[in-house]
């Protein structure tokens, strides 16, 4: 057969049908590497820039064993980062392109990060509902069709199973504590729940890409289904704590067999989104100066790493 | 690759006694000191491995996808290769 462009997308297409896995060398559309990209890369950067609102209670943490869980959870995050940007190279660009454009604001991460992280409650808020509406997207990643993107969710879901639990147990420790940090833990909960569903992107009909990632098995599920698997997993939580979600129309609908929820604020998500969320400015603030404050580290270690194969190879 | 990215490593982890290095991923890294230090920061946070190798990225030749029929067809006219091709009595029991 000819390798003319639609004997190739049927090729391309024949193997997702079969569920075969595209590989980095494989042919495939360009619309589907530059999906990909852009697709890996935020969810890379929303690691990276997710480091920033929890490492800001490490060295507040209220015991040691608080302050292990949190590094440790941090650490893997920054892990993550590099998992998925090393996903992303498969593809074509670079590291340093990838942090280029994160660094100058052209690319997305994540808005959630966007949000302060004002007490310590909500470090437990974060690992519970950030964490836990993260892990039911990735969960579902874990089957993309791109093969080094898949693997790299498998690893970080494997590893991720703890930061949920960790939130959860902080969260409780404080619903079941004083008035004041029962207080806490919801006020914490008021804050994060909406931001939390949002996560999940626009509902299926505003959703720009998400029909043609399906069809490309990148997304197996929809932003409306991933976010009332959420809704369904975390009422039952919630009051298990004794906490109330800030949703007036919250309620269990037999019909449907799911929980009924209200309506969410998009008007706040893609204001957010392009930039007027609390921290958009100081998150990138903050990734820059660590990166320009970084570079001669960069540089030297190359010149040390030159110079001493430089050294090898007249000895 | 843009010129101001660090070189890229493979890395092969043997998770226990017995098994073979298994690719698991890969990361940037100067020179094979810091890839092998990297590996370890990156890739066994939990006990996953007993042993470590890095190969430089640039250094792994790899077949091409196109030349897959090419390659591994052939095998699939063989199958007298495979034990189930000849026939031996039920009652000679397992061979």
């Amino acid at each position: 057969m000819e390798n003319t462009i639609e004997n190739l997308e049927a090729k391309f297409q024949a193997k997702l049908d079969a569920e075969i896995k595209i590989e980095p060398k494989d042919w495939m559309p360009d619309k589907y590497r530059k999906t990909l990209v852009r697709q890996i890369s935020q969810h890379a950067h929303s690691e990276i820039v997710g480091m920033l609102p929890e490492g800001n209670w490490i060295t507040r943490a209220p015991s040691l064993r608080r302050k292990i869980g949190l590094l440790a959870k941090v650490q893997d995050e920054g892990g993550h980062g590099l998992y998925l940007y090393s996903a992303a190279e498969t593809l074509g660009t670079s590291r340093d392109q990838m942090f280029e454009d994160l660094n100058s604001g052209k690319a997305k991460y994540s808005s959630i990060f966007n949000y302060p992280t004002l007490t310590w409650a909500d470090i437990g808020a974060v690992g519970w509902l950030v964490d836990g509406a993260a892990i039911m997207n990735q969960v579902m990643l874990t089957r993309a069709s791109y093969g080094p993107y898949a693997r790299a969710m498998v690893r970080i879901c494997k590893e991720e199973s703890f930061h949920q639990r960790q939130g959860y147990e902080i969260t409780m420790a404080l619903a079941q504590g004083s008035p004041e940090q029962k207080e806490m833990a919801q006020d914490a909960l008021n804050r994060w729940w909406w931001p939390s569903l949002m996560m999940f992107g626009p509902s299926d009909a505003e959703s720009t890409h998400s029909a043609q990632s399906m069809a490309w098995k990148i997304k197996r599920k929809s932003n409306d289904e991933l976010r009332q698997s959420f809704v369904d997993a975390t009422v039952p939580q919630a009051e298990f704590l004794g906490l109330t979600l800030p949703d007036k129309d919250l309620k269990w609908n037999e019909e449907r067999g799911h929980y009924d929820y209200g309506a969410i604020d998009w008007d706040e998500f893609w204001q957010v989104v392009k930039g007027g969320g609390p921290c958009n400015k100081d998150r990138l603030k903050v990734r820059n100066k660590a990166y320009n404050e970084g570079a001669w580290v960069r540089e030297a270690a190359m010149a040390h790493a030159e110079k001493r194969a430089e050294r090898k190879k007249n000895n | 690759m843009s010129k101001k990215d660090w070189p890229l490593w493979e890395v092969f982890i043997r998770s226990k006694a017995g098994l073979h290095h298994k690719h698991a991923g890969s990361l940037h890294a100067t020179d094979e000191e810091m890839a092998m230090e990297n590996a370890r920061d990156v890739y066994t946070r939990r006990q996953e491995g007993i042993s470590i190798w890095v190969v430089e990225s640039k250094n792994i030749t790899a077949s091409v996808p196109d030349d897959g029929d090419m390659l591994f067809d052939a095998a699939k006219t063989k199958p007298y290769r495979h034990p189930t091709f000849y026939d031996i009595p039920d009652e000679i029991g397992h061979m």
